[in-house]
């Protein structure tokens, strides 16, 4: 027995037997993480792998003695260097954390305090643990946050939460964690709620301090691909359990387990056939601008969207990308009515709709139904799921009674739900039956248009592919023309017939599900694509060595106040004397369009991409 | 260097929001001017009327308005009356003879000290019961001051200034039941005559104030912040002073103003009670002898009271929190 000192295989962390339980309804106690057990060698990162609920957050906080909802920890050794965490008092554990072990949380945004200013925060470990005053803990945070390429590191953390962006306040946090040179870093998610082109930089950020620092680190994950590049070993953990802990390398390519197997399948959705599709538009959107503030000339004084334009046809599949902050979500409110557009027609199979919903008859709102990302928050806790979908039903089709109640039980067939439900309430559904609800809701008024806005955003990628394939099904049995949004490139290249890439709510690319398998593409869509991580482990360091800077200091308007590509700040392509001087043109070859300076062959051809 | 030139060009973001801010304060008391003008004008009676007693002949009371002005037109009377309450000299008391500034000097101070004293004393009581529940959820310390704070709200403040004063004045012999304020007593003395007074109100302010406290400070302490903090081995203490009290101020002090605004007025109980020779009685004395100038006096002082604490409550609330200072 190893009691206290370095174990017996000289690793950094070791775990043994490790129980999480909380206290049940009868008084009996719940196990909700059972029997695990592994060790981590000095300075290498072990990722925890699996879907929520699966326990990975519950582990990773039990290394330093802390549990949510008064859950229980008991262990036969959690140790961290000497540290024997298991027999630590609350008054101990305070001493290590922060100090000897720190953590970075998913969201930083939640995790700072919106009131104080970021350097107040991130210099606090030093200072509560008395390890250096005010002054140097200062100077070593401007340091840090130097080493993690944050921009001005000089007077960055004068400010507060809010006037930062999520990828730098991700970094700002793992300055906060890394100032006491902790010996164990945990990592929970913490590139989840970022942009996959930010995800990059934070992951290369991450990777490089915590290398630097040579801490051991706990990475808490579902993304294989993320782990892939960061992890040395990899614990798969599936309902509080262990399915299997190995070399990175091991568990990637040759997993021991079925379920890490299934993991693995559903990283990259399958492909699926294209649709049947008409000639005939459905929705016809041209010269959309909107926004928010005075419109002035049909141009909002904050515009979100600025001249988009795209064609739907019955029983096809429109895929909008874009990151955060492009307009994605604004889009299908405008095509919904629910925010009026400022200037630009939509047109349903040749009608001109009214830009506000509160024009709009009762016909024409059926006719475009949107599913809301969040299923939590777009259904009233308060009804059960029957009156839930009997609410469009009565509404738009003025049924009642029992010919209500009997559609009401075919659309629960239609979502491949249990009939009983409709008599619960939907605040004792789990996420994926709560997406299928609100599906089913928007089915209920029979839309020739579906407008889908990150409907698998908020779900586990399993039950997110369930819920994909239930969509492709329906819309295809039910001949509806579907507006599929979407941060995720992979999901929208297998789902959808036809693209648009939206950036800073520009269309910056259209183009048919073969054009866009094809080489030519806009820059941005282009970096989007190549900023998914892959499973190849090498794939950061690969990623690293192709990118190419933009043009230093360039503006989004020339002189002349005309209005320059938006994306040139960040192109890597960009043509000085060109790009920065004069308007972008809009290239087209068949039905495939490019907002860019570059010619399409130019744009095709490898050599300038830089890869 | 960097960090003193943010600090000045954020007070220099603060600056002209609390000048607007103070700015919509004081058109808010000009219209509650008008409103109070135009308000106590429909009081049935008059003055004159009130002064002449039943006896008088319409010749008289029409000599006696046109004497005291109030044939004037409306508008004409309180462009007047304004000037001067603008001046500090709102005019004689008609039923008094007597300047109101000379009669409401008299009383001020008394509602003032009373106000003061109850509002440390309560604002206090209240954060430390308060956080106190806020950090126990759930446990004995809280469920039991949720008991005594619920009482408290539930108890009408005669009953409280009642049982109080066969406690401590009856049986006990402890304080003076009557609350004699005299410029010549001692510290002890009138700490002793105002004792029973502020604890009355006291109990009627605290809870409201305590149970906000207690829902602003918990839903802080929910918040992933306070879990990071934790994390980084903050100590409670420090979490709590440090993280949880600048979100939450706002709110706080908003409930606050607002209970505390009731000790200017809403002490007539209290002061009738204890006799204790406050504004709110002179107020009620004006309303019942249709003393105008004294009634509207006393209206302006209450609300520019409200308008002041509630001001004082926004200026630290944008001071506490930063997205408000954008």
């Amino acid at each position: 027995m190893s009691e206290g000192g370095e174990g017996a295989n000289g690793a950094a962390i070791e775990v043994r037997n490790l129980v999480i339980d909380v206290a049940g309804p009868n008084g009996a106690r719940k196990a909700i993480v059972e029997d695990i057990s592994f060790a981590i060698p000095p300075g290498e990162v072990l990722a925890l792998i699996g879907e929520s609920g699966s326990g990975k957050t519950t582990i990773a906080l039990s290394m330093m003695g802390y549990s949510r909802f008064g859950a229980r920890i008991s262990a036969d050794c959690i140790r961290v260097g000497d540290l024997r965490i298991d027999r630590f008092g609350e008054d101990a554990l305070r001493t290590v954390r922060g100090r000897r072990i720190a953590y970075i949380a998913q969201s930083a945004a939640a995790a700072f305090n919106p009131s104080r200013p970021i350097m107040a925060q991130v210099i606090e470990p030093l200072l509560v643990h008395r390890l250096a005053d005010r002054r140097t803990a200062q100077a070593r945070a401007i340091e840090l946050f130097r080493a993690l390429a944050l921009p001005s590191p000089e007077i960055i953390g004068q400010r507060y939460p809010h006037q930062v962006s999520g990828g730098q306040l991700q970094r700002l946090m793992a300055a906060m964690a890394l100032i006491t040179d902790p010996e164990l870093v945990i990592l929970d998610e913490p590139t989840t709620a970022l942009d996959v082109t930010t995800q990059v930089e934070v992951l290369r950020a991450f990777k490089a301090a915590i290398a630097r620092s040579g801490a051991t680190a706990i990475y808490v994950s579902h993304d294989l691909a993320v782990v892939a590049q960061v992890a040395d070993r990899i614990a798969v953990l599936k309902n509080g359990r262990m399915c299997e802990e190995g070399p990175a390398a091991q568990v990637l390519e040759s997993p021991a387990s079925d379920y890490t197997r299934s993991l693995l399948a559903a990283v990259r959705p399958a492909a699926r056939p294209a649709s049947q599709t008409g000639r005939e538009k459905v929705l016809a959107v041209s010269g959309l601008h909107a926004g928010y503030g005075r419109v002035i000339d049909g141009i909002p004084a904050i515009p979100v969207l600025r001249d988009v334009s795209f064609v739907l046809r019955r029983g096809a599949t429109l895929g909008i990308i874009g990151e955060s902050g492009s307009g994605k979500s604004t889009l299908a409110r405008v095509i919904a009515g629910l925010l009026p557009a400022a200037a630009g027609e939509i047109l349903l199979e040749g009608e001109r709709l009214p830009p506000d919903m509160a024009r709009r008859s009762r016909e024409q709102l059926r006719r475009v139904q949107l599913v809301f990302q969040n299923a939590d928050t777009a259904l009233n806790p308060a009804h059960t799921v029957g009156q839930i979908l009997a609410r469009p039903l009565a509404f738009f089709h003025r049924m009642k009674g029992a010919a209500a109640d009997t559609r009401v039980a075919e659309l629960l067939d239609l979502i491949q739900l249990p009939r009983e439900i409709g008599a619960r309430r939907s605040t004792e559904l789990s996420g994926g039956q709560k997406q299928r609800i609100n599906l089913a809701r928007a089915l209920a008024a029979e839309p020739d248009v579906l407008l889908c806005d990150e409907v698998t955003s908020a779900l586990d990628t399993v039950v997110g592919a369930a819920i994909l394939d239930l969509i492709d099904g329906l819309r295809r049995e039910l001949g509806i023309a579907t507006v599929f949004i979407s941060h995720d490139i992979s999901t929208v290249k297998a789902f959808c017939d036809d693209m648009l890439v939206l950036y800073s709510g520009n269309a910056v690319e259209q183009a048919s599900r073969a054009e866009f398998a094809g080489d030519t593409r806009h820059p941005y869509t282009r970096l989007l694509i190549d900023s998914v991580p892959e499973m190849d482990r090498g794939w950061l360091a690969h990623r690293a060595a192709v990118e190419r800077a933009a043009l230093p200091g360039a503006a989004l308007e020339n002189p002349r106040g005309e209005a320059l590509c938006r994306f040139l700040p960040r192109c890597p392509v960009a043509v000085a004397g060109t790009c920065d001087t004069v308007p972008v043109p809009l290239r087209q070859a068949g039905s495939h369009a490019v907002l860019c300076h570059r010619t399409l062959a130019d744009l095709a051809s490898a050599g300038i991409m830089g890869n | 260097m960097a960090g003193a030139a943010s600090h000045r060009s954020t007070l220099g973001n603060i600056a002209p929001l609390i000048a607007r801010r103070a700015l919509s304060s004081l058109l808010t008391l000009f219209l509650v001017s008008v409103v109070i003008f135009t308000v106590s004008g429909l009081l049935p009676g008059d003055a004159a009327q009130e002064a002449l007693g039943q006896s008088a002949t319409r010749e008289q009371v029409i000599a006696l308005r046109h004497e005291m002005g109030l044939d004037r037109p409306a508008p004409v009377r309180y462009m007047d009356w304004l000037g001067s309450i603008a001046r500090g000299d709102p005019g004689m008391s008609y039923v008094a003879n007597m300047p109101v500034s000379r009669i409401i000097s008299d009383r001020l101070p008394n509602t003032l000290t009373l106000a003061g004293i109850t509002a440390v004393v309560s604002v206090i009581l209240a954060l430390a019961i308060g956080v106190g529940s806020a950090v126990n959820r759930g446990g004995k310390l809280d469920s039991m001051l949720n008991v005594v704070t619920l009482s408290l709200v539930a108890m009408p403040e005669f009953l409280i200034a009642t049982l109080g004063v066969m406690i401590f004045s009856v049986k006990l012999l402890w304080l003076p039941s009557i609350a004699l304020v005299t410029p010549d007593a001692s510290w002890s003395e009138t700490l002793r005559s105002y004792a029973l007074p502020v604890f009355s109100l006291t109990c009627v302010v605290v809870a409201q104030m305590a149970r906000m406290t207690r829902a602003a400070v918990a839903d802080q302490l929910d918040r992933p912040y306070v879990e990071m903090a934790r994390l980084k081995g903050v100590p409670f203490s420090r979490i709590v002073l440090f993280h949880v009290m600048p979100n939450a101020v706002g709110p706080v002090v908003n409930a606050m103003a607002l209970s505390l605004s009731y000790l200017m007025g809403g002490a007539i109980i209290v002061e009738t009670i204890f006799n204790f020779p406050g504004l709110a009685s002179l107020m009620v004395n004006a309303v019942t002898s249709r003393d105008m100038p004294l009634l509207q006096s006393c209206a302006m002082i209450f609300c520019a009271t409200y308008l002041a604490l509630m001001l004082v409550a926004d200026v630290i609330a944008i001071l506490a929190n930063p997205r408000l200072r954008a």
